[in-house]
């Protein structure tokens, strides 16, 4: 199928964006990578009427050190995250992380930015960045604002950003020596959504212990008896995967045996 | 021919059994090949389709887009336009009327409601999407046991019932029930998708001056399209010239003739203007490309040893809504009543098979046709035998095949196999694996907790059968002689054309290979033409594995024709006698002294005439020459596969660890394009095995839409396929070569389940329905540990 027609512009600043967004009364659509995006609009699932292609404002695939942050620009290529061509405050999971997302053709293009943004439960970043804990920056004709990693992604592709907002980055805490990570990706085939993601991350120089079920119903789930779950405890690994909604049998064994093994890769 | 001839061949440098290099590669890998979507005509305008959302309902009035209604067309705009009507002659058999655009009533989504015309596609969907039909919706049919049994509605109301066709084979089952085996089982095969690289798509022109159309299609059988064109358009077929450029892949999809060829034949015809319609990727899954659904109540008899004494089986095949052109709805029901009992002997044998309509887009033969779903069928059952009698399946295996010294051997329903050494293939295949290494594997036990299993599954592969076997179903097509034109320039270019076609087989390499072996020419020294009906010899084209045996029949034939002439003229020309002559690497012989070359002999036919003599045979280098194999009841390659697999019983997920295929196809006339054919077969048979799934939902809406819901085997999914080879040579084709082109895509379902049955057995798991996914694999984990059957 082909897209329906729109208008497409190519903004050069965030301010140019904004305008243009406010302009549109919400019938113009940000994009990033258009990875996601591009599919949705050749099969008229999405037929905005104009497209703000967001690659050609500066400083917008940037990265920048705060010292004990990093602040990732949201139009970094998941490519540039596992080539390791931008700083990685993770001490290895975001290069990971990235080198499994879909294909090498959709980590050229596909952005970190564009990929929250889209809010897709069994993409890989929005899990990433609950895990990690991140900071989300939004920036709009209001000016900016800091969304916490719990109150970003609101429902499948529903996210705090409002119809004028450009998500412009998230800032990521640096983790410390002794960082151990699991991240278990349950996909049918190389490349595919998954089916399944359960991740734990532990910094002990921080004192952070972190655990997430992803690629649920919704938004990922923030594991709540974190101590019990990292002694590898069954019932508090079940309880914290209905927690998700994983009821169905399926589901629930999808995700309680990809959780399991994200503790047990964390625990190695 | 026998075995030192084979190995004479084979040596042979570009001859029979040379694995030339692919001369087609060239371009095709280059992105120089020249696809339908490739063309560009001057004022070409694209066609989109309005199709029905509903599965089935009365259809009312339909609104075209207000201002741009001489841009739609619906069938009341196509007067004269006959339906799509695929007959067959078996008793009972009851034919559809497909219109190319819906008439009176949907019966899938999908089908086609309104054909929308505009300068570029994307435009063209505008108003597809601005088309509304008033549908009235209807109970859909949507599960074929219930279609028969408890019909919710009628597909075709005219019949009172939903079945295109039951066919029966009797036979006296009682008498084995005192079988000391006896074991029964429901097995199941999901609807697929085929999925070649290129969809379907169509261009049309229309020429004024030759009165006649021009339909470049994406096509497998371009005279078929032709007949049917014809037929439908009410046409001479002289009308009509379809052309197949570069096609990506067939697999049977490319070889039925589809509505919207008939569309966009009519209206460039009315509108006087090029139109193109080129299939994208989601109408291809929820409309187009349906295959492989059965449905098997399967009991076998055996003795203790495993030696099988019979099979009773009633087979369901969901047909779908319309009797497809030119196979019509019969084949793939029809043929499990003629071909469950594989390459096994027995002593009894019933079958009953129901061809059924549903709501659902008409079941397309893909590959392998019945057979992958007979073999999925019959090769878990031999496994459950094995299991039953406490023997290695191998061994239940080898103790029914029919035997060497056997053949040929005329098998319970009839088959002709026309030579083998089936135990043969079975050890080479245990060898293969290392059955006896995965055993002792499996008794050490995996670190990782993972279950480790080995499969087998063995099947016959009748091919290029021909009017004796076709004759008696009376669908539009019968396959008869096969023809070549050959042609010798006069620089000594040797212009072939044929009658099948090539979309990936390489054919403009193997069939250069066979003038090669008949003439001595250089490979590179031969054109092959082929796809278009203006210059192809008629044939009903590529299907049912027959293109080597038949169009390479027909190329050798022409070749020696050929030959002869040429030793005519040279025996004329060098004043001597022509059983003094003969023809070796492209150069004509009078005793041990090359004295021309087949350029020379050319060149004074064409442009030194006064040479010739008067009484010179004035048919000259233009050959048409036919030929039919020795007995047409097919060719019957076969194979053996071997599977090692690993099964994570957390996920269900099953890991390909070892694959191995032993196989006959008789003469490989190109042993690697031979194992080209077989791996690429073997990747959709996994696809089959472990992942393609068309699911409807209760309305009979296709639940995956696009490639990210219909799941594909990618490289990272398809093993290193190791092959060994016998040939024993077909008695009765030119060279001993057998058809070979399905094979592939036949034993891998089976094969892996018996080896995911085989790691699972002692948790009392027996997976019996395809694809074994991960859901499908927990669920039956499930069922086993809470002790109730799966």
């Amino acid at each position: 199928m082909k897209a329906a027609a729109f208008e497409y512009t190519r903004p050069a600043t965030v301010a140019e964006a904004w305008a243009q967004l406010a302009a549109s009364g919400g019938m113009a659509k940000p994009m990033s990578g258009g990875q996601s995006f591009g599919p949705m609009l050749n099969l008229r699932l999405a037929q905005p009427e104009s497209v703000i292609d967001l690659n050609a404002i500066a400083g917008f695939n940037g990265v920048r050190d705060e010292g004990k942050a990093l602040v990732i620009g949201a139009g970094v290529t998941h490519a540039a995250i596992e080539d390791g061509r931008v700083a990685d405050p993770t001490r290895g999971l975001l290069p990971h992380v990235a080198a499994n997302i879909a294909y090498r053709a959709v980590r050229n293009r596909g952005t970190l930015g564009g990929s929250l943004a889209h809010a897709d439960p069994a993409a890989d970043w929005v899990n990433t960045m609950l895990l990690l804990d991140a900071v989300y920056l939004i920036d709009g004709p209001r000016g900016r604002r800091e969304v916490a990693s719990g109150d970003f992604m609101q429902a499948a592709f529903s996210t705090a950003l409002a119809d004028d907002e450009i998500l412009s980055g998230v800032r990521i805490a640096k983790c410390g020596p002794g960082t151990k990570f699991g991240y278990y990706k349950f996909c049918r085939k190389v490349g595919e959504f998954a089916e399944a993601i359960g991740a734990v991350l532990q910094d002990p120089s921080r004192g952070v212990r972190r655990a997430i079920i992803g690629a649920t119903a919704g938004a990922p789930h923030l594991v709540q008896d974190i101590a019990a779950v990292l002694a590898g405890d069954s019932a508090a690994i079940a309880a914290e995967v209905r927690a998700a909604g994983c009821d169905e049998p399926y589901e629930f064994q999808m995700h309680a045996v990809a959780l399991k093994r994200a503790v047990a890769q964390a625990n190695a | 021919m026998n075995q030192s001839d084979v190995k004479h061949l084979a040596g042979a440098a570009q001859g029979v059994g040379a694995s030339v290099l692919r001369k087609e590669d060239r371009r095709l890998m280059a992105g120089q090949g020249q696809f339908v979507g490739d063309l560009r005509l001057a004022g070409m305008w694209d066609v989109a389709f309005a199709r029905s959302p509903i599965a089935h309902g009365v259809l009312g009035a339909i609104e075209k887009p207000a201002g741009r209604e001489a841009a739609v067309f619906t069938m009341d705009d196509l007067p004269g336009v006959k339906p799509i009507r695929a007959v067959a002659s078996l008793k009972g058999f009851k034919a559809s009327d497909q219109w190319p655009l819906a008439r009176g009533k949907v019966r899938q989504v999908g089908e086609l409601i309104a054909a929308c015309l505009a300068p570029t596609r994307a435009q063209a969907e505008d108003l597809a999407q601005a088309v509304f039909a008033d549908i009235e919706e209807l109970p859909a049919v949507v599960d074929m046991r219930a279609a028969r049994q408890a019909p919710p509605a009628l597909v075709h109301e005219e019949w009172g019932d939903n079945l295109f066709l039951e066919s029966f084979v009797d036979d006296d089952i009682a008498a084995l029930a005192n079988a000391p085996i006896k074991l029964t089982r429901h097995i199941r095969t999901a609807r697929q998708c085929m999925s070649p690289l290129e969809g379907r798509g169509v261009v049309c022109q229309w020429d004024s001056r030759l009165d006649q159309l021009t339909m470049w299609s994406s096509a497998q059988m371009v005279h078929v399209n032709r007949q049917g064109l014809a037929e439908c358009l009410g046409l001479d077929q002289g009308q009509i010239r379809v052309i197949a450029p570069d096609v990506g892949g067939g697999f049977g999809y490319k070889g039925i003739l589809l509505p919207e060829e008939i569309v966009l034949a009519y209206l460039t015809m009315k509108l006087k203007r090029p139109l193109r319609w080129i299939e994208d990727r989601r109408e291809q899954l929820i409309a187009n490309a349906n295959c492989r659904e059965h449905d098997y109540d399967i009991t076998v008899y055996a003795e203790r040893d495993g030696r099988l004494l019979g099979i009773d089986c009633e087979a369901t095949v969901d047909s779908g809504a319309y009797s497809s052109y030119p196979f019509s709805a019969c084949l793939e029901a029809a043929q499990v009543t003629s071909i469950l009992p594989g390459p096994y002997k027995m002593e009894r044998f019933r079958c009953r098979t129901w061809a059924v309509a549903t709501n659902k887009p008409p079941s397309l033969p893909y590959r392998g046709v019945a057979r992958t779903g007979v073999c999925f069928a019959l090769e878990l059952m031999i496994d459950a035998i094995g299991r039953a009698a406490g023997i290695e399946p191998l061994e239940v295996r080898l103790r029914n095949v029919v035997q060497p010294a056997e053949m040929p051997y005329d098998n319970i329903t009839k088959k002709h196999f026309d030579s083998g050494d089936y135990p043969r293939v079975l050890e080479m295949a245990r060898q293969a694996i290392g059955l006896e290494a995965v055993r002792a594997r499996q008794k050490a036990g995996e670190a990782d907790g993972r279950r480790i299993g080995v499969g087998f599954a063995v099947f016959c592969e009748q091919a290029a059968h021909g009017t004796s076997v076709y004759f008696g179903w009376g669908v539009p097509i019968v396959p008869g002689h096969e023809q070549c034109r050959a042609r010798l320039t006069a620089d000594g270019v040797l212009e072939l054309a044929i009658g099948a076609h090539s979309h990936g087989q390489g054919m403009e390499t193997t069939m250069a290979q066979v003038a090669n072996q008949v003439l001595g020419i250089a490979v590179s020294k031969v054109r092959l033409s082929h796809g278009d009906t203006d210059k192809s010899p008629f044939s009903t084209g590529t299907w049912g594995s027959r293109s080597m045996v038949m169009s390479g029949g027909a190329v050798a034939a022409a070749c020696k024709e050929m030959a002869r002439r040429v030793c005519q003229i040279a025996a004329k020309l060098l004043g001597c006698d022509v059983a003094s002559i003969r023809l070796s690497g492209g150069q004509v012989f009078e005793g041990d002294a090359a004295r021309m070359s087949l350029a020379d002999i050319a060149h004074v036919w064409h442009r030194a005439p006064q040479l010739l003599p008067a009484d010179i045979d004035p048919a000259g280098l233009e050959v048409i020459a036919g030929y039919k194999a020795g007995r047409d009841t097919g060719t019957f390659s076969y194979a053996c596969h071997a599977v090692v697999v690993a099964v994570d019983t957390e996920l269900g997920a099953v890991e390909i660890l070892d694959y191995a295929i032993a196989e006959d196809g008789g003469v490989l006339v190109n042993p690697m394009v031979v194992d080209g054919q077989i791996i690429g077969g073997t990747a959709q048979g996994i696809g089959t095995a472990l992942y393609e799934e068309m699911p409807f939902d209760e309305n009979g809406q296709p639940l995956a839409s696009t490639l990210a819901d219909y799941m594909l085997p990618g490289a990272p999914e398809v093993p290193s396929i190791r092959i060994g080879h016998i040939e024993t040579p077909s008695p009765y084709t030119e060279f001993g070569q057998k058809g070979i082109g399905e094979g592939g895509a036949i034993a891998p379902p089976a094969a892996i389940a018996n080896a995911i049955n085989d790691a699972l057995c002692d948790l009392g798991v027996e997976i019996t329905e395809s694809p074994m996914s991960p859901k499908r694999l927990l669920a039956a984990l499930a069922a086993a540990r809470a002790g109730a059957a799966p």
